[in-house]
């Protein structure tokens, strides 16, 4: 079954229309890369995933999105709850300028999570799953920021982990990175799959083909193609794609 | 371009280029020299007199005798009322207006008035001072009513000081908190407010070392010339530096006025150490994202 459902999706900023008329289903425990040239709307429709658009001024969002079946844009919902499901790693690494510990504390601590051993637990469990644990168990206390950007990168995902969430959104998570940085997160993202549903933004085709279950192409606010990711990559059904993934522009 | 001409215009450019070095050191010249000449003339008539004693004694009538330790106690008695107050004031205007207030025409005429606010003449503050505290909520000529004076004088300041620590602060560290479920109030005091702190504590010293010099407002409002006592709760009447200091200066003797001189070196000792603080803590924390 679909965990995220999205009907029908228009999104205005002000006059400008970034989103038109987008209808997709994500599985759960998968990975979706979201691909297309610079002002798709790929990024803006990963944020509506998690309502970060919300906090963008002028902004107008027809349609439903549903998440588990809840839709996310109903009255009563909670952004803060809904965040928590739906966890969010940025294409620059933005640790806090706090200790390693306290970043990834930082989520339990603001749900309301005090108890020191249990923190400790959830610290471990979130830093290992993030394959960061190694390297950093004996410097917990040290400036997350004395960390490399790969580091960093991977802290910010061990972050977002320790909320607990059910999906991770990835606006692209390594165009910041140098190539081992880059082959560490996307190993990792294949590790992550097991638990979470994962949806990936990203620039870099090779990346969409190598980690990705499924793709979606985005093109000047429409989705063109959505699909399995070798059947996307190796037969287009859409021309647009077809010139896209060739290097015929973007 | 034949060569000897080129070679002849270098010279000239060189020159000009000379004059110019020397134009721009000159002016900062007049500056460090004024300085130079003040402190030099400070130090030689107060020197002498600034000895233990001036420190511990309270005024007197005899030059011998008299000491600033009364208006040194008033000093600190204002800045220790007048900093949590401007603070927590400033701070949280600051706040508002960074953080909650929607973009309008109210906060934008809020923010000209913080703006005008600050270039207000000081002895204004003084009637204010003595209309609302003084003589307003009855505190009379005391430490408090000169504290609370002194606040909203520099309250502008800090407003001014903490809403541009609080906008430097990366908004992808805002979004990481609000990504991870965390309210604005979380976002605020967990992720802002720390990252903030040193520029707005930074902005708050500078604040209390403007407030720490001024006279007019605590003469418009009261403040005794000649206090021989220190003030021992708030509501006490009190005297600071920068009067005690008027004092000595406009009385005929010249002895008092080398304890004038020995006075302002005190208080640019206080002011001086106040503002290193604040030079050290920018330092320390500048950069950390």
């Amino acid at each position: 079954m679909a965990i995220i459902e999205v009907r029908d999706l228009n999104l205005y900023y002000g006059e400008h229309h970034a989103l038109k008329g987008i209808s997709m289903d994500i599985e759960a425990r998968s990975i979706t890369a979201l691909i297309g040239p610079s002002g798709c709307g790929k990024s803006t429709f990963l944020r509506t995933l998690n309502r970060m658009n919300d906090m963008i001024k002028g902004v107008r969002i027809e349609g439903t999105v549903r998440i588990g079946g809840d839709d996310i844009y109903a009255d009563d919902v909670d952004v803060e709850l809904l965040r928590k499901r739906v966890g969010m790693v940025f294409q620059q690494p933005n640790p806090f300028p706090k200790s390693i510990y306290d970043n990834v504390a930082f989520g339990p601590r603001i749900h309301g999570v005090n108890d020191k051993r249990e923190l400790d637990e959830i610290v471990e469990r979130s830093l290992r799953q993030a394959a960061l644990w190694d390297e950093v168990k004996d410097v917990l206390k040290k400036p997350a920021l004395s960390l490399s950007g790969g580091q960093q990168q991977r802290l910010c995902i061990a972050r977002a982990l320790a909320v607990e969430p059910d999906i991770l959104l990835m606006d692209e998570p390594t165009s910041a990175l140098d190539p081992i940085s880059t082959a560490k997160i996307e190993e990792l993202i294949q590790e992550l799959k097991k638990d979470y549903t994962i949806v990936i933004v990203t620039h870099n085709m090779q990346q969409a083909a190598r980690v990705s279950d499924r793709t979606a192409f985005f093109l000047q606010g429409e989705l063109v193609e959505y699909g399995d990711t070798v059947e996307l990559f190796h037969n287009p059904r859409d021309k647009r794609t077809e010139d896209y993934i060739t290097g015929r522009f973007g | 371009m034949e060569r000897r001409r080129a070679e002849k215009h270098l010279a000239v450019r060189k020159w000009k280029n000379r004059v110019a070095a020397g134009a721009f050191f000159l002016a900062t010249s007049v500056g460090i020299a004024a300085l130079a000449v003040l402190i030099g003339a400070i130090l030689r008539d107060g020197l002498p007199y600034l000895t233990w004693d001036f420190l511990t004694n309270v005024p007197s009538r005899i030059p011998e005798k008299a000491g600033i330790r009364s208006a040194l106690f008033g000093s600190l008695w204002l800045m220790v009322l007048t900093a949590p107050v401007a603070f927590v004031l400033g701070v949280a205007t600051a706040i508002y207006l960074e953080e909650y207030a929607k973009p309008g025409r109210l906060t934008r005429l809020i923010q000209t008035n913080i703006h005008n606010l600050a270039g207000v003449p000081s002895i204004v503050f003084g009637i204010l001072g003595l209309t609302l505290f003084v003589r307003g909520i009855g505190l009379g000529r005391s430490v408090l009513a000169g504290a609370l004076t002194m606040a909203l004088l520099v309250l502008p300041i800090i407003v001014v000081a903490a809403q541009e620590a609080l906008r430097a602060v990366p908004s992808s560290l805002r979004h990481a908190s609000y990504a991870l479920g965390a309210t604005r109030w979380q976002t605020i005091r967990r992720v802002v407010l720390p990252a903030a702190l040193p520029s707005i504590l930074t902005g708050t010293i500078l604040a209390m070392s403007r407030a720490i010099g001024e006279t007019a407002p605590l003469i418009m409002i009261g403040a005794l010339t000649f206090v021989a006592f220190v003030p021992t709760s708030p509501l006490d009447a009190f005297t600071v530096l920068p009067i005690q200091i008027f004092n000595w200066v406009s009385r005929p003797q010249e002895a008092f006025h080398h304890l004038a001189a020995a006075g302002i070196i005190v208080l640019l000792v206080v002011l001086l150490s106040m503002n290193l603080t604040a030079v050290l803590l920018r330092n320390k924390f500048q950069k950390r994202y």
